[in-house]
């Protein structure tokens, strides 16, 4: 099985995509020749031709609209978003258009076939502008999956099942891992399941919830607590919405504790959803109080980004509080 | 090329300035020099029928809305021969994504007064579930796309819905209409932009009707209309009068074949007048006068069709006066009708959000359902639609 980064995952996906079907496109700001800022999109336009891989202008409020309007014709736009940071003049488009098309048509029109790939998230010294992670504006959007993978194995497999997924995704990376994280990657055509959460270490003391790259936090923090006698189950939710509460749940009641880690800031942030939930679901069953450990409620710093990410320590400190509560 | 010059030269665009293409004066004659476009006797007819429909339909339809039948409606009145000369000029086939105000182009392509009706009230043979207020229609069929409250967003979604006609090289286009207060919004400018870098068989037809809600178009932009924005992406363009359903007729046969021919797109502006209100919640006499609205009302465009026809002895006056009878009889019949139907059922609170409904869609719906056998007085609709002897305890799958 052929080793690969995430980034050459991501671009084999694509590669497989635009290879079976004709009607995948891909596009958006400088991921023609160039093959994308981060190469995401690499040897594609050579492949497949100007029609199908392509620059787009600088304006994303433009490539989600011509997205939509290619996806509601039949075609299969992969449209990308240069930085999740620069999605917000996309906001409209996604959230009024993309996310309602089917509902509001009463499936006369859908826009299914779109998939929305966008680097996000922190740990590269991108500051405020290119480090965020949006995922909790679009979570509270009916109509819209949002999608995170965390290693390339899983990258290859989630973006093929959001390419063919008939609802619209949008498909986060985390721009930390694109070449940070190596992994096996089968050659082959494969899909990982959409809407389901990943049991990814079992354990009867603590859960741990996480997505995206603060999944490789989260691990790193369970080994700590394991070294203490503690032992974590890690779940990675994989896709936020709709987001797997059955499999969480199901964790919590066997173990009474539960922690959801994530770089967005706390407020609003995906994990008082969780906690939300699981609280309703699992209340009797809960040994102490639900946990977050995410980024501060501040725009993401520049100079002290190590300080204000939720890092394995912060995970390890809040588990041996909860364990001790 | 650009010439080098030695001598600071500032330009405005007052340098040159775009004429109005028109062919009917509102007599119904043909302006000397003009040539009548290339539209048959039945074609032509069908074009008028579809104004003269659509000025019935808005007649009895905002009369309903102030009897309180109806909660909300937008006229197309003083605007019908941009809108529906733009239609009889397309292939039936061709996608019009339309801003809201564009009801005489599906009447044109056959959207029957029954189906505007089950709309209108959404009831539940509206094909969009009653999830949307009045006015938002959307046939597949007829392929014109469902109408969408947020101003503009269909414009770039026309250039992508035109480019993947390109790709799938079925010689079809998009036309796309808008106001000129949707002109200002990014999404026209990123639309214009993608259609003339990317050379896609797109139309898009700015309806200048001379108000944006309350704004003036004095004071929703500062240069010559709309038009001379083409010339900042390089596109095709064509000012015509919009009250002249011939013009718009041509003007339009000739945007298509720019577009489909040479993958180009074009901007037509069509210079008109909402002589209605914006929408039924809209009082216009707190902000222009009566007086401005009467020149306008004299250059009708119906009427303008309508003499034109009639010389040509493809229209009468007999003709007219049935039509019109036929048709409110059927706007009121239909609407007696639609509204007595059923709203649509409890279960289409959840469904097309996804294209499978999700499980904590079906449980939420559950709890709803537990909830209204409690007080079945308190949501009428929905309880219509449950079967309230069945027990309660078969439904309660799902629970958290």
């Amino acid at each position: 099985m052929p080793t690969m980064n995430m980034l050459q995952a991501i671009n084999n996906a694509l590669d497989i995509a635009m290879a079976e079907d004709e009607k995948v496109i891909c596009f958006g700001e400088d991921v023609g020749v160039f093959g994308g800022v981060f190469r995401a999109t690499s040897h594609l336009q050579e492949k497949y031709g100007k029609a199908r891989c392509f620059n787009t202008p600088l304006v994303e409020q433009g490539i989600i609209g011509f997205a939509n309007g290619l996806a509601a014709q039949g075609s299969v736009p992969v449209a990308e978003i240069q930085f999740a940071d620069y999605i917000f003049p996309a906001f409209d488009q996604i959230v009024n258009e993309t996310a309602k098309f089917r509902y509001r048509s009463g499936d006369l029109f859908n826009v299914g076939g779109l998939t929305i790939r966008t680097p996000y998230g922190g740990g590269i010294a991108g500051g405020l502008y290119h480090s965020q992670s949006p995922e909790a504006y679009f979570t509270h959007t009916p109509g819209l999956k949002v999608v995170v993978p965390r290693n390339p194995y899983q990258a290859k497999g989630l973006l093929l099942a959001a390419i063919r997924d008939p609802d619209p995704v949008l498909y986060l990376e985390p721009k930390r891992l694109y070449r940070a994280a190596v992994g096996d990657v089968p050659e082959e055509d494969y899909q990982l399941p959409i809407g389901e959460a990943e049991v990814i270490k079992e354990g009867s003391d603590i859960t741990l919830v996480g997505w995206g790259a603060q999944m490789e936090v989260i691990g790193k923090a369970a080994e700590l607590a394991e070294e203490q006698g503690i032992a974590c189950e890690v779940i990675d939710l994989r896709t936020l919405l709709p987001w797997d509460a059955d499999t969480v749940a199901e964790s919590v009641f066997k173990t009474g504790r539960l922690i959801v880690s994530h770089e967005a800031p706390l407020t609003g942030g995906f994990a008082g959803e969780i906690a939300a939930t699981i609280q309703e679901r699992c209340f009797l069953y809960l040994e102490s109080p639900i946990s977050r450990v995410t980024g501060l409620d501040t725009p993401f710093p520049l100079v002290l980004e190590k300080e204000y990410l939720p890092d394995h320590l912060k995970i390890f400190e809040a588990i041996r509080e909860s364990v001790n509560f | 090329m650009t010439e080098y010059v030695h001598q600071p030269r500032f330009m405005t665009g007052d340098e040159f300035s775009i004429d109005t293409f028109c062919l009917l004066n509102p007599e119904g004659e043909l302006y000397q020099g003009a040539s009548e476009p290339a539209l048959e006797r039945d074609h032509a007819r069908r074009l008028y029928q579809a104004m003269l429909a659509t000025r019935i339909l808005d007649e009895r339809m905002m009369a309903a809305q102030r009897q309180g039948r109806l909660s909300f409606y937008m006229q197309c009145t003083g605007e019908e021969a941009a809108v529906v000369g733009a239609a009889a000029a397309l292939d039936d086939a061709d996608m019009i994504m339309a801003q809201y105000r564009e009801q005489g182009a599906l009447m044109y392509r056959g959207f029957s007064i029954d189906e505007f009706m089950n709309q209108l009230f959404g009831n539940e043979l509206d094909y969009g579930k009653g999830r949307q207020m009045p006015i938002h229609y959307g046939s597949r069929k007829l392929h014109y796309m469902t109408i969408s409250s947020p101003l503009a967003t269909q414009i770039p979604q026309a250039t992508g819905y035109a480019y993947g006609q390109k790709l799938a090289g079925d010689g079809h286009c998009t036309l796309t209409f808008f106001g000129e207060g949707a002109a200002s919004e990014g999404d026209f400018h990123a639309a214009l932009n993608m259609a003339s870098v990317h050379q896609v068989p797109v139309i898009f037809f700015c309806r200048n009707n001379g108000y944006a809600i309350s704004t003036p178009s004095t004071e929703q932009f500062a240069a010559d209309g709309i038009a001379p924005r083409a010339f900042g992406y390089h596109m095709h363009v064509i000012r015509v009068d919009g009250n002249d359903a011939l013009a718009v007729f041509e003007a339009t046969t000739q945007a298509r074949k720019i577009a489909v021919e040479q993958n180009q797109p074009v901007l037509i502006e069509a210079m008109s007048y909402r002589l209605a209100a914006h929408s039924s919640s809209d009082d216009p006499s707190g902000y222009r006068s009566k007086d401005e609205e009467e020149v306008w009302r004299a250059k009708d465009p119906l009427l303008r069709l309508q003499k034109w026809l009639v010389k040509k002895g493809w229209w009468s006056d007999e003709e007219e006066a049935s039509q019109q009878e036929t048709l409110r009889r059927e706007v009121l019949d239909t609407m007696k009708r639609a509204e007595k139907r059923s709203s649509p059922p409890l279960d289409s609170l959840i469904s097309d959000v996804y294209a499978d409904v999700t499980p904590a869609l079906q449980r939420q719906l559950d709890q709803l359902k537990r909830h209204i056998r409690r007080y079945p007085d308190a949501y009428p609709k929905g309880a219509k639609s449950l079967d309230l002897d069945v027990d309660p305890a078969n439904h309660s799958q799902g629970e958290v």
